[in-house]
């Protein structure tokens, strides 16, 4: 009788829900994965609700206060958790609105590349031949193309604002999804639901986007994780050169670079934005990896 | 064979076409490079010699075609700052970034196969996670955070090492391992999961059974063959470290091509700019077409199945 699933679901269903269970306990039991979301959606928080967790203005200057230091040490200023910057603004409040840029930059360029790349992707894997030819060309230049450099001879060319970053790092990010989104639609091209999907004359479009794309989304998802990554460690190094997001606003690799004429002095100021990038894209990658085992293992 | 290498060379030269288009692009229609070689003093008749002179106002194509012609002969044009050949300034700051990229990937591999063939031979133990542990937070590092915590680390606590500067060997050691930290996950994953895959396989059984020495098996029957996608993944990464390697340049001061680059870009020095990247493209483009036809004599298989 036990085998009778209850509520009047066909079996169809039942089996459904207990796959559902099952993925939703391996979600629960996979410690990194766990720990990743945990830091991504608490990162994801502090940015989007900055203005209400900083304590201070992240760009008000106290040149009276400059380098105060951070709680652990006994010289430290009370009103100041994590002490103040070379321009005396408090560093708690910044690294918290770096929040908003890193997630900001990430999110906003992956959007861009995993729009780029799928299209891409999906053309070269479903229609195979002449246009795989071309988009794996296009591929292969594009892989062969040094990012940071590009980014950097763009940003010089185009000069230097969050838009342009953010479309920069977007326009450079798409070889993994288009590599991945490929090989996924080449497996899926020729399963019987998209011939029936043929047959009864869907569009082009349709086929694409409502069969194929939302069978292929687990691997894409965990290339828009190590994209995201990717993207915030790229604005971090275009920002550390310089010629990333500019002064005064507070993005971790801008403040890194600001800060490492101080660092002799006051090591803890390039520790804490070094320490937040590591620890954001140590989650992200987490994440990642854990959603590609919970995926894989559900196969 | 033939066909392959012939296959793959055209892909190759067809890439690096495309990349100088866009190069060009970018030197030529981004930005008017008249403008650039005259100078901020220059005024607007000035300009328009220059642009008479050098041919700026003929039609872009034909612009393009002599610069290819140009740069067939070796020319890579003159840097708007300096003044001096391209080519000669690359030259003088070649050898640098070789030094540092070939000392980087070679830190990442002496961390990186050990460690993932002990990892492959223990798997699931503590060894192993430490060993992913490892490669977990290699990969989140910034490189350049991990450039100036080792300066704080060896350079002002410890007192070890030379915190700037490319004049001799002990200046490449923490720029080197900065720089192959980053190299060093990947390559660690991809031993890990090559070893494991080989140690399982039926010839590997067989010669257990046969009692080969373990260490012939591990280093010859094993290793030899796990190591052949590493090979490629090598030669990606150091396409990688050649352009990745501006950051840490700028940081250790170190003057090779990426400080150079770096230099050019905040004062757009396009024809310097121009140069370094289609140079860089290319040795991707022929390290990546050495390591696929590497692969392909020691795998015939991989000959077939293209």
């Amino acid at each position: 009788m036990s085998d009778i699933p209850l509520s009047g679901q066909t079996e169809a269903e039942h089996l459904r829900t207990l796959r559902k269970k099952a993925r939703r306990r391996a979600v629960l039991a996979h410690r990194g994965l766990i720990f990743g979301l945990t830091v991504v959606l608490l990162v994801a928080f502090v940015a989007v609700f900055a203005p209400l967790l900083a304590p201070y203005d992240p760009f008000a200057q106290n040149l009276s206060l400059r380098l105060a230091p951070p709680f652990w040490h006994d010289t430290a200023s009370p009103e100041h958790l994590l002490g103040t910057d070379q321009l005396g603004r408090d560093y708690l409040s910044r690294l918290i609105y770096g929040a908003r840029i890193s997630m900001g930059i990430g999110f906003g360029a992956i959007l861009i590349s995993g729009l780029i790349g799928c299209t891409l992707g999906l053309l070269a894997g479903y229609f195979g031949g002449k246009v795989d030819a071309v988009i794996s060309t296009i591929i292969t230049v594009r892989l062969s193309m040094p990012i940071i450099l590009i980014a950097l001879a763009v940003v010089a060319v185009a000069g230097a604002s969050l838009k342009i970053v953010i479309a920069v790092i977007g326009l450079l990010l798409w070889d993994q999804f288009a590599v991945v989104t490929r090989t996924a639609t080449l497996q899926v091209r020729s399963l019987e639901y998209i011939r029936s999907a043929q047959a009864i004359g869907c569009s082009l479009s349709h086929i694409l986007i409502r069969e194929i794309l939302p069978n292929i989304r687990a691997p894409v998802i965990v290339v828009a994780t190590v994209e995201l990554a990717h993207a915030i460690l790229l604005e971090a190094a275009l920002s550390f050169l310089g010629l990333g997001v500019q002064a005064p606003l507070p993005s971790w690799g801008l403040m890194l670079s600001e800060a490492k004429t101080f660092m002799f002095f006051s090591p803890w100021i390039i520790t804490l934005p070094g320490v937040c990038l590591f620890i954001l894209t140590l989650a992200i990658n987490l994440l990642g990896d854990g959603l590609r085992d919970v995926t894989a293992r559900g196969k | 064979m033939l066909e392959f290498t012939l296959k793959r060379l055209g892909l190759g030269v067809l890439v690096i076409l495309i990349i100088s288009v866009i190069t060009f692009i970018l030197s030529h229609v981004a930005i008017d490079p008249a403008l650039g070689l005259s100078g901020d003093s220059a005024t607007a008749e000035d300009i328009e010699a220059i642009r008479q002179r050098y041919g700026f106002d003929r039609p872009l194509m034909l612009q393009y075609f002599d610069y290819m012609g140009r740069l067939l002969q070796g020319d890579l044009g003159q840097s708007y700052l300096s003044g001096r050949p391209v080519s000669e300034l690359l030259a003088e700051r070649f050898p640098d970034t070789a030094l540092l990229a070939v000392l980087s990937i070679g830190f990442a591999m002496i961390v990186a196969i050990p460690l993932g063939v002990i990892a492959a031979l223990k798997p699931n133990t503590l060894v192993d996670r430490a060993a992913l542990f490892i490669a977990v937070c290699g990969q989140a590092i910034p490189n350049f955070w991990a450039g100036l915590l080792l300066i704080l680390l060896f350079g002002i606590y410890l007192q070890w090492l030379p915190i700037s500067g490319s004049t001799s060997f002990v200046h490449f050691i923490m720029p080197a391992i900065a720089l192959g930290s980053y190299a060093m996950p990947a390559l660690m994953r991809l031993v890990r999961a090559g070893m494991v895959e080989v140690l399982r396989s039926d010839y590997i059984r067989t010669a257990r059974a046969m009692g080969v020495r373990r260490r012939t098996i591990l280093f010859k029957y094993g290793l030899r063959n796990a190591i052949l996608p590493v090979i490629s993944l090598i030669a990606v990464q150091f396409g990688f470290m050649l352009g990745g390697s501006i950051v840490i340049e700028s940081i250790f001061a170190i003057n090779g091509i990426g400080y150079l680059a770096w230099q050019s870009m905040s004062r757009a020095d396009m024809p310097v700019i121009q140069a370094i990247v289609l140079i860089i493209s290319m040795i991707y483009v022929v390290l990546t077409l050495a390591a696929d036809l590497l692969n392909s004599l020691m795998d015939p298989r991989i000959r077939i199945n293209r």
